[in-house]
């Protein structure tokens, strides 16, 4: 059975009296471990279709499962439980907690997990260390490069072990050989392990992914 | 990293806003303290001062007549059956139950004399406990040391055209003015005053007096049990207590207290809009913040504890700083409102305990809706923003 499994995902939004149709019915399959990048132009729906697999977004109609679990048919905040221990964030603009350092940054997951605080701060600076920024631990956010503040981002992502790492445009706002930095460091957090599911616009970072996945319209090519 | 990390390094952030959230509601904690050690000094200052110096208890000779007395004009009465009271009785005042509460007694007797052709009223009294007694005296001269001075009311000083230092002449007898009473605006300032032996003797009332009046401290024995121990000692005599006095000045303390509360009142809602707009507007600025929090996995109950320990250690501290900063201005302003130069501040842990007390409570509550609206924003609309 696959990691994730999307069925006939449909979203649609108000507007007034108009409903856009963000969303018309996805059928995703992504097994554990794969690295798929999401791509598509402006409006068809990429940065929808993760905050669904994110599980922050219900789905108008259809099914989100993940390793067995129905995700919008969790009760309460269980869904929020389920994101804190099985799915990692990495935003465009990094939002990182500026009046946090980088290893506080990363250990902002595991401040609502029962951990002692060596065990979490030990966590932090593993992760910042896979990224390459176990120097940096004390620096805040903006002491750091774009991307360096790109590579805590997925630090904190990845602290807290995530089955499934979601990314939205994280190379968005950084240069071109930033970029590729950040592309090999996620193939190789995938190389060992790490399902990776990614929204990109640009084509160059297909290349780094399994497999790609494009949306037009808000249904799948 | 717990989530009392989050909330100390923000309020180390954002010094600025969080300084002026602390301001906003110590101040008006610092007014409440003021306001009400304010209000407890000064019914302190003045219950001594009223204690100390006030007649609140009359003892006048039994008699079964009606007084015909209003405002000042007397149309006479019928009087019958009039007893006097002895001086010798008034030392039992002083062994009742309660009496160590009694601060003074000035015996006066009262009698009717005919000096430079005018009818005057003479009042023989013991000029320490009077003096004691009526601080609000003041006079022009000296008070009279011996038993030929005398001390005018100010008409009676000007009908009879006598200025202190000069003499008047009582039954043949010659007395010095010893002093001239400033215009009281009472009967005293009708009055000629001499010592109570010598008045005794003019009047031919040796051993007897028309009335003793009685300074009580009031604030720890009920007056009304004063009363009426001092009539089970003297039988013959009527003992009253001067409710008007007592309930008049109580009034208007009680004015101002609910003068005071009402203006904490306001001072309160204003304190807490301060906190409430503060908070909603922090809550807005970290939309994004929030919805990361979210995002990764914050229940809404971490953010609302996020945004109320916030709180909670900003009032603290607001409490801590409105107490003292409080209890500074009411030393400061105490010597102006009150009666007396040497008030007292009262000092109180109730009022030390309440300020921090109610500045979390207000903290909090006001902090609440802004906490309820953090928590329950939509991560999706986080991702959005970005």
């Amino acid at each position: 059975m696959a990691l994730i499994e999307l069925h006939s995902i449909k979203k649609q939004y108000s507007s007034g009296d108009d409903v856009v149709e963000a969303l018309r019915g996805v059928d995703i399959s992504i097994e554990a471990g794969e690295f798929i990048t999401i791509m598509g132009q402006s409006g068809s729906g990429k940065s929808t279709l993760l905050s669904v697999l994110g599980g922050m977004n219900h789905p108008t109609s259809g099914d989100v499962e993940m390793a067995g679990v129905k995700l919008y048919q969790l009760p309460g905040e269980k869904l929020a439980d389920f994101r804190a221990q099985n799915l990692g964030f990495v935003f465009q603009s990094f939002h990182l907690i500026s009046y946090l350092t980088a290893i506080e940054n990363v250990m902002l997951p595991l401040a609502i997990v029962r951990m002692t605080s060596v065990a979490k701060r030990s966590a932090a600076r593993t992760a910042l260390e896979r990224v390459g920024l176990g120097t940096k631990l004390d620096r805040l956010p903006n002491q750091l490069s774009g991307g360096e503040q790109e590579r805590v981002a997925i630090a904190r992502a990845i602290v807290n072990n995530p089955h499934i790492l979601l990314a939205d445009e994280p190379t968005g706002n950084l240069d071109s050989r930033t970029s590729e930095e950040v592309m090999a460091l996620f193939r190789e957090l995938n190389d060992a392990g790490q399902t990776v599911v990614m929204v990109t616009h640009n084509p160059d970072n297909g290349r780094y992914a399994d497999r790609t996945i494009t949306l037009k319209d808000g249904l799948v090519l | 990293m717990k989530l009392h990390t989050i909330s100390i390094n923000n309020l180390k952030r954002r010094k600025a806003k969080m300084a002026f959230l602390t301001v906003g509601l110590t101040v008006g904690i610092a007014t409440i303290v003021t306001l009400v050690t304010l209000t407890r000094s000064m019914s302190g200052d003045i219950e001594r001062k009223m204690d100390e110096f006030g007649a609140n208890i009359l003892v006048t000779p039994q008699s079964n007549g009606l007084s015909m007395n209003y405002g000042g004009i007397s149309l006479g009465g019928v009087t019958f059956d009039q007893r006097e009271i002895r001086e010798d009785d008034l030392a039992k005042i002083k062994t009742i139950t309660n009496h160590k509460n009694i601060s003074a007694i000035a015996p006066k007797v009262l009698g009717g004399i005919k000096v430079a052709g005018h009818d005057v009223l003479l009042v023989g009294v013991d000029f320490d406990s009077e003096l004691k007694m009526k601080q609000w005296w003041k006079i022009f001269g000296d008070a009279p040391k011996g038993d030929h001075e005398v001390l005018l009311g100010s008409d009676a000083s000007k009908v009879l055209n006598a200025s202190f230092g000069e003499n008047i002449t009582i039954k043949g007898e010659t007395f010095k003015v010893a002093g001239v009473l400033d215009q009281t605006g009472s009967q005293d300032d009708a009055l000629v005053f001499a010592s109570l032996p010598k008045a005794q003797k003019l009047l031919g009332k040796e051993g007897r007096i028309t009335l003793a009046e009685v300074a009580a401290l009031c604030s720890g024995c009920p007056i009304g049990d004063m009363v009426t121990q001092i009539a089970e000692k003297l039988p013959d005599a009527k003992v009253s207590a001067i409710q008007q006095v007592v309930e008049g000045r109580l009034k208007a303390l009680d004015q101002f207290k609910r003068f005071s509360y009402a203006m904490a009142g306001v001072v309160v809602f204003i304190g807490s809009l301060i906190v409430f707009v503060t908070m909603m507007g922090s809550v807005n600025e970290r939309t994004v913040e929030i919805g990361v929090f979210r995002a990764i996995g914050f229940r809404k109950s971490h953010i609302m504890r996020i945004i109320l320990l916030e709180a909670a250690l900003v009032s603290l501290l607001a409490g801590l700083l409105g107490y003292a900063v409080g209890m500074g201005g009411a030393k400061l302003a105490l010597p102006f409102m009150a009666e007396s130069k040497n008030a007292h501040l009262v000092w109180d842990t109730t009022v030390a305990f309440g300020s921090i007390g109610l500045a979390l409570l207000l903290g909090l509550l006001a902090s609440l809706y802004p906490a309820l609206h953090a928590s329950k924003m939509d991560p999706t609309e986080a991702l959005r923003a970005l």
